[in-house]
């Protein structure tokens, strides 16, 4: 058996956390896995025709219908008896989760398979040019909200998709991100042992449409947890029942200056939108208890 | 026509990205590493390995430089060098 389940050779950017953090997820999952792809970057990279870099099993469909094609490889696993010992990730990045993919995701959630579904959430349609998606923090700039005179980019907020996947009462929702990858795989190994339907939502930097340099993509994960921005929490039937406690707060410019898509924050005039991201961060660390309150 | 709708497992290994690199690669000093395997865990490729402590090494068929490894290394035994030097691993 190979080092690990994702091959190199594939053709992700250099410095992707997305690549990295699948390897680590299937990595910690191991052989006996099924993976089912909706479109994005991720099935891009990993299978450029005619090769493929996964060593498991893996499924692409459409952009839509991961979590339906999961649906049917885990009935009929379910009907050969063969469930015990073969498990299935259906898997997406933020658009394939939280925009096209979200109706046939929602009703596997509401169904009850038993696959773990996971979000590569980078913040942006990144394979097909960097367009603002229902992921897509307030302010970033993309090239469908782009920073200009007249507009300070995305105008929307990030939509809060982990507390959809809790709403839909599935046994184990849990975020994690690029920069605690060793917290990932114990997630992900937590997840694959409960028994039903699972998220994962995975923070990953991408050096493309983030513009920082690649080898900054660990740091700015860490900075995206350290400044309340992503928090790393998880939820048990409903209940959140874990949480990363940040030790040193840190603003969040920590976090916004080395990326260029929020260049246009550190400019004259910007300042009420940096203020109101850090306030989307306080209300982050309030709503979770991320940071430890003196008692 | 009729096309090949599977391939072989892993079979992306044909495609060797080593080529991309063009300004620096890693180098693996081998002289502070406390074996924490940080290296391994964060390199996008997957192709940093080593066991013991000062052993680790990264497969230059396929390091796109990208810097990860050395940006990590607690110990700061990872330098990014130019692509023209020679190399002593």
């Amino acid at each position: 058996m190979p080092e690990h389940l994702l091959s190199p050779g594939h053709t992700a950017c250099a410095g992707c956390a997305q690549s990295l953090a699948a390897r680590l997820v299937l990595d910690a999952a191991g052989p006996n896995t099924i993976i089912v792809n909706n479109t994005g970057c991720l099935e891009v990279f990993s299978t450029a025709y005619p090769d493929t870099a996964w060593e498991v099993p893996f499924i692409h469909s459409l952009f839509e219908n991961a979590a339906a094609v999961a649906s049917g490889v885990e009935a009929a696993l379910r009907q050969n008896g063969k469930l015990s010992e073969t498990r299935v990730i259906s898997q997406a990045g933020d658009g394939g989760t939280a925009d096209i993919g979200l109706q046939a995701l929602s009703g596997m959630w509401e169904r009850g398979h038993d696959i773990l579904s996971i979000c590569y959430d980078n913040e942006a349609y990144m394979n097909t040019g960097i367009q603002r998606s229902g992921l897509t923090p307030t302010y970033t700039s993309t090239s469908t909200s782009p920073a200009s005179k007249s507009s300070t980019g995305n105008p929307r907020p990030k939509k809060n998709v982990v507390e959809i996947a809790v709403a839909h009462g599935i046994p184990y929702v849990a975020t994690a991100s690029a920069g605690f990858p060793l917290d990932l795989q114990k997630k992900v190994k937590k997840a694959m042992a409960i028994r039903g339907p699972k998220f994962l939502h995975v923070h990953v930097p991408c050096p493309l449409g983030w513009r920082h340099e690649p080898d900054q993509t660990y740091q700015i994960a860490r900075l995206a947890v350290e400044t309340g921005l992503f928090p790393m929490i998880e939820f048990e039937n409903g209940k959140i029942s874990g949480r990363y406690l940040i030790a040193k707060l840190k603003p969040v410019e920590d976090y916004l200056k080395p990326q260029g898509r929020f260049r246009h924050l550190f400019k004259p005039g910007a300042e009420a939108a940096l203020k109101e991201i850090q306030e989307i961060a306080n209300r982050n660390i309030e709503r979770y208890g991320l940071v430890k309150t003196a008692t | 026509m009729r096309i090949k709708l599977t391939a072989e497992p892993g079979s992306a290994r044909n495609n060797k990205t080593g080529s991309w690199r063009v300004e620096r690669r890693p180098q693996f000093l081998q002289k502070n590493c406390s074996a924490c395997r940080m290296c391994i865990l964060v390199c996008p490729e997957g192709i940093v390995s080593g066991k013991e402590k000062n052993s680790f090494k990264t497969d230059y068929l396929y390091c796109k430089g990208c810097g990860l490894c050395a940006a990590v290394c607690p110990k700061k035994d990872i330098e990014m060098v130019p692509e023209e030097t020679e190399s002593k691993k």
